[in-house]
C-alpha cells in the first residue's frame, strides 16, 4: 500500500440489488477525512446481447419471409443498433461512486457502460443530514441512503431529498 | 476545521517566492492567485499590492512558496524571515521537492503555533478555466459574503482578479509574477477586429432603426384599420419583434452582466443564422423561376379547393352518411354557401394576373430571414382559406343560436326561467299561449338541430385543419426565434464557460503529504442551457385548456385557439 490509501472490498459478503443481480462494494480511504465508496454492478454479458440480437433478427426474417419487403430487414438492423447504443449510453450503469471530503462536501458520480460519467457535487453548507430512508416499492419496503438538503430561505426546513446510488439498491 | 488551499495548476512549477491571493472569510480557505518570484524587494511588493488593490482586487500576501533548485541555498531562511516582513494572521509555508509530487504545508499563526499538516487539503484548479467560467444558478444582485457558499466565492475571487493577470513576463516591472497569463496575454485578432468594427456598425444600425420606428409610428400607418390588420398578420408581428431585438443588440453600451451579454449574443447569432437561411431560400426559389411556377400553381390550387368545397356541399345537400336532413333548410344553407364560393372564385380569378408579380415582390422580403418566409406562408394560407373561416363563423353562429334557443325553450318546457339578476334558474308561471308558442318553437328547433349541427361540424373540422397547419408554422417560427444558438455553441465547444458546479478527483499522493484534489468544471446540462438562456418571445400558446376548448366547441362559441403573448419589457 505504497500510496497510503486503504482499500478494502467486501469479498466475503455478497450483495444483491432489488432485482437480484450481484453487485460489489469497495471502500477506499484516501486520508483521515476523505473516503470513497464505489458500488459496481455486473458488466453487460455477451450472451444476453447475442440472444436478444438473434431473437430480433429471426423475427425480422420471418416477417420478411411473409411480406417480401426488404425494408423490414434494414429497419430491424437499425433498431438493434440504436437500441444497443441507447442502452449502454443512457441505461446501463457500470459503477456509482460516493466521495466524501470532510468540510468540503459530497460528490456523487455515476459511470455508464459507454464511459459517460455524470457527476454531482453537493457542498457541505447545503447538506442538512445523510439518512437512511424507507420507501414502498411495488410490494416491498426498501431502504435507501439519501442526503437531505437545506432550504435556502429557511435553514431548518428540508428542501429536497437526494437519493444516492440510483442505479442499484442494496438489499443485503 | 480543515484548511483548504486552492492552488492554481500553472504555479506548480513556479520558482520560489511569495504567495498572493485571498482568504475566504468564514470558510477557512485560501485562494492562491499568483506567485511573486525571488528576487524581489519587499517594499516594491507592498507598493505593487497596494496599486492592484486600488483597482478593485482584494489581494493579500498569503505565505511563501519554496521550490528548491541548485544554487539557491539561502532560500529557506530568507523565506522564513518573510513572515516577519509581511505580518498576517495566518502564514502558509508551502514547499515542494524536486522529484516528488506532493506539497507540504506548515501554517504559522500569529502566536507562533504550528498546526499539523494532516488538516490541510490542497485543491488544484485550472486558473484559466475558472476565470472564464460562469457558475449557475446565476445570482442577481450582489450576494452577502457571509452567507454565500464556498464555491461561488472562489469563482468570484478569481473572476474579479482580472487586473492582477495583466502583468506578464515580458513586462518590465520590479515584480515578476507567475499566473495563467504570465507566458503572454491571451488575445485573438478576430475578436479585437470585431470590437473595433462594432462601434460604427452599432451606431449605423441604431440610426436606421430609429428611422424605421419613427416611420412605423407615423400618423398614416396608425389609423385603426391598419393597426387591426397589422396585429392580425403574423408577418407584421414578426417584423416588430425583430426590430425590438435589433435595438437590443445594437445598443452601443457594453453588456454589464453575464445574462445581458448572453442575451445579446444569442439574438445576434440567431438573427445571423435566420438571415443566411432566408437568403439561401430566396436564392433557391428565384433560380429557375421557381417562384413563377409557385405563383402559377396558386390559382389552380384555390380553384381545386373551391371545387372540393362545392362537392362537399352537394353531398351535404343530399343524404350525407345516410342521415336524413331537413330538406328546406338544407337547400337554403347549401345554396347560401355555394353562392359564397362562387363569389370567392370570381375574386380569385380577378386577381390572378397580378398574383405572380405580387408573389415575386413579397417573396423578396424572405431575405430578412427564414422566420419571415414562414410567417408569409402562414399569412398566405390564412388569406387563401378566408372563405373557410367565413363559413365556420356562419355555421358556428347559426348553431350557437340554435343551442341557445333550445336551452331557453327547454327551460320554458319545464316551467323554469333564467334569472339574469340572480344568475340562476328560477321557476316561473307562463301563460297558456306563451307555453303553446314556446313548445312549438322548441319542436321546430329540435328537429332542425341535426342539419345545423352537421353543417357546423363539417366547417369546424375544416377550420381546425387550417388552424393546426398555422399552429405548426407558428411553432417553428417561435422555435427559431427563441432557441439560444450561441449558448448551445458555447456549451458544445467551450463547455467550461457554463458551469453547473465542480467535480473533484483525488490525485495520487505520497505518504506524509496532505490530501491533493483536482477540481474540474462540471458543465451545465444541455436542457438547462436551453431553459436558462431561451430568448423570451411572443410565443403562441393555447389559450384554453382541452376541456374549455371542447366546451366551447359544443356550445358553438367561436374559437381562436392560438393567442400571442405580448413581448416582455425588460
Amino acid at each position: 500500500m505504497q500510496n497510503g490509501d486503504q482499500h478494502y472490498s467486501m469479498e466475503d459478503e455478497t450483495y444483491t440489488d432489488i432485482d437480484g443481480k450481484a453487485i460489489s462494494l469497495e471502500c477506499q480511504s484516501h486520508s483521515g477525512f476523505c473516503r470513497e465508496f464505489t458500488v459496481s454492478s455486473a458488466k453487460v454479458s455477451i450472451g444476453r446481447v447475442m440472444v436478444y440480437t438473434c431473437a430480433v433478427w429471426l423475427s425480422a426474417y420471418i416477417v420478411f419471409f411473409i411480406t417480401e419487403n426488404t425494408a423490414v430487414l434494414s429497419s430491424a438492423i437499425i433498431i438493434t443498433l440504436v437500441g444497443m447504443m441507447v442502452h449502454i449510453h443512457f441505461v446501463k450503469v457500470d459503477h456509482e461512486t460516493l466521495l466524501i471530503i470532510g468540510s468540503l462536501g459530497v460528490q456523487v458520480s455515476s459511470s455508464y457502460a459507454s464511459g459517460r460519467e455524470s457527476t454531482d457535487f453537493i457542498e457541505m453548507d447545503k447538506i442538512k443530514d445523510i439518512v437512511i430512508n424507507e420507501a414502498i416499492h411495488m410490494q416491498t419496503v426498501i431502504y435507501y441512503l439519501c442526503i437531505l438538503l437545506k432550504d435556502p430561505s429557511d435553514p431548518e426546513a428540508v428542501s429536497s431529498v437526494v437519493p444516492l446510488f440510483q442505479g442499484k439498491r442494496l438489499i443485503k | 476545521m480543515v484548511l483548504k488551499i486552492f492552488f492554481p495548476q500553472c504555479c506548480n512549477k513556479a520558482d520560489s517566492g511569495l504567495l498572493v491571493g485571498r482568504w475566504i472569510p468564514g470558510q477557512n480557505s485560501a485562494v492562491v492567485l499568483a506567485v511573486i518570484h525571488y528576487p524581489f524587494i519587499p517594499g516594491q511588493v507592498k507598493q505593487y499590492i497596494q496599486q492592484v488593490e486600488s483597482s478593485g482586487v482584494d489581494l493579500t500576501v498569503l505565505g511563501s512558496w519554496s521550490m528548491p533548485k541548485e544554487g539557491q541555498e539561502g532560500m529557506e531562511s530568507f523565506l522564513r524571515d518573510l513572515s516577519t516582513i509581511f505580518p498576517q494572521g495566518q502564514w502558509l509555508q508551502l514547499s515542494r521537492e524536486m522529484g516528488k509530487i506532493g506539497f507540504r504545508c506548515h501554517v504559522l499563526t500569529r502566536d507562533q503555533s504550528k498546526s499539523p499538516s494532516d488538516k490541510v487539503i490542497f485543491i488544484h484548479y485550472e486558473q484559466r478555466k475558472v476565470m472564464l467560467s460562469q457558475l449557475h444558478p446565476i445570482e442577481n444582485g450582489v450576494p452577502d459574503p457571509q452567507t454565500e457558499s464556498q464555491l461561488p466565492q472562489v469563482f468570484g475571487t478569481v473572476c474579479q482578479s482580472e487586473p492582477l493577470f495583466f502583468l506578464d513576463k515580458y513586462d518590465d516591472s520590479p515584480v515578476k509574477l507567475t499566473h495563467w497569463q504570465s507566458e503572454g496575454r491571451e488575445g485573438s485578432i478576430i475578436v479585437e477586429l470585431m470590437k473595433q468594427a462594432s462601434t460604427p456598425v452599432c451606431l449605423l444600425t441604431t440610426w436606421i432603426l430609429t428611422l424605421w420606428t419613427s416611420l412605423c409610428s407615423s400618423r398614416i400607418l396608425n389609423v385603426r384599420p391598419m393597426r387591426f390588420i397589422s396585429s392580425k398578420l403574423s408577418t407584421c408581428v414578426q417584423l416588430s419583434y425583430r426590430t425590438e431585438h435589433l435595438q437590443t443588440v445594437s445598443s452601443p453600451t457594453r453588456a454589464t452582466t453575464h445574462n445581458h451579454f448572453m442575451r445579446k449574443a444569442n439574438i445576434f447569432v440567431s438573427f445571423f443564422v435566420d438571415v443566411s437561411l432566408g437568403l439561401l431560400l430566396v436564392s433557391w426559389m428565384y433560380r429557375e423561376n421557381r417562384i413563377g411556377k409557385l405563383a402559377n400553381t396558386l390559382v389552380p390550387a384555390a380553384d381545386h379547393i373551391a371545387k372540393e368545397l362545392e362537392e362537399l356541399l352537394q353531398w351535404l345537400m343530399g343524404a350525407p352518411a345516410g342521415l336524413k336532413m331537413n330538406r328546406a333548410l338544407d337547400q337554403v344553407l347549401g345554396r347560401f354557401f355555394l353562392y359564397h364560393i362562387h363569389l370567392w372564385i370570381s375574386y380569385i380569378h380577378l386577381m390572378s394576373p397580378f398574383v405572380e408579380m405580387i408573389l415575386w415582390y413579397v417573396g423578396l422580403s424572405a431575405c430578412l430571414g427564414l422566420t419571415f418566409a414562414l410567417s408569409l406562408l402562414s399569412d398566405i394560407t390564412a388569406l387563401l382559406t378566408f372563405h373557410i373561416y367565413c363559413f365556420y363563423v356562419y355555421g358556428a353562429r347559426l348553431y350557437c343560436m340554435t343551442v341557445y334557443g333550445l336551452s331557453s325553450l327547454w327551460r320554458l318546457f319545464r316551467g323554469k326561467k333564467w334569472n339574469v339578476l340572480r344568475q340562476r334558474v328560477d321557476s316561473c308561471s307562463y301563460d297558456l299561449d306563451q307555453l303553446f308558442i314556446g313548445t312549438l318553437l322548441f319542436t321546430i328547433l329540435l328537429f332542425l338541430l341535426p342539419t345545423t349541427a352537421l353543417y357546423y361540424l363539417v366547417f369546424t373540422l375544416l377550420r381546425l385543419v387550417v388552424v393546426m397547419f398555422q399552429g405548426v408554422v407558428h411553432l417553428s417560427v417561435d422555435f427559431i426565434n427563441s432557441f439560444p444558438l450561441f449558448s448551445m455553441g458555447l456549451r458544445l465547444f467551450r463547455s467550461y464557460r457554463l458551469a453547473e458546479g465542480v467535480k473533484f478527483r483525488v490525485l495520487c499522493e505520497e505518504p506524509g503529504t496532505p490530501l491533493h484534489l483536482m477540481m474540474d468544471i462540471n458543465p451545465l446540462k444541455v436542457s438547462r442551457v436551453v431553459q436558462t438562456y431561451r430568448t423570451p418571445t411572443y410565443s403562441c400558446y393555447p389559450k384554453d385548456s382541452w376541456l374549455a376548448l371542447c366546451k366551447k366547441l359544443f356550445l358553438g362559441e367561436l374559437i381562436y385557439p392560438w393567442r400571442y403573448k405580448t413581448t416582455k419589457i425588460d
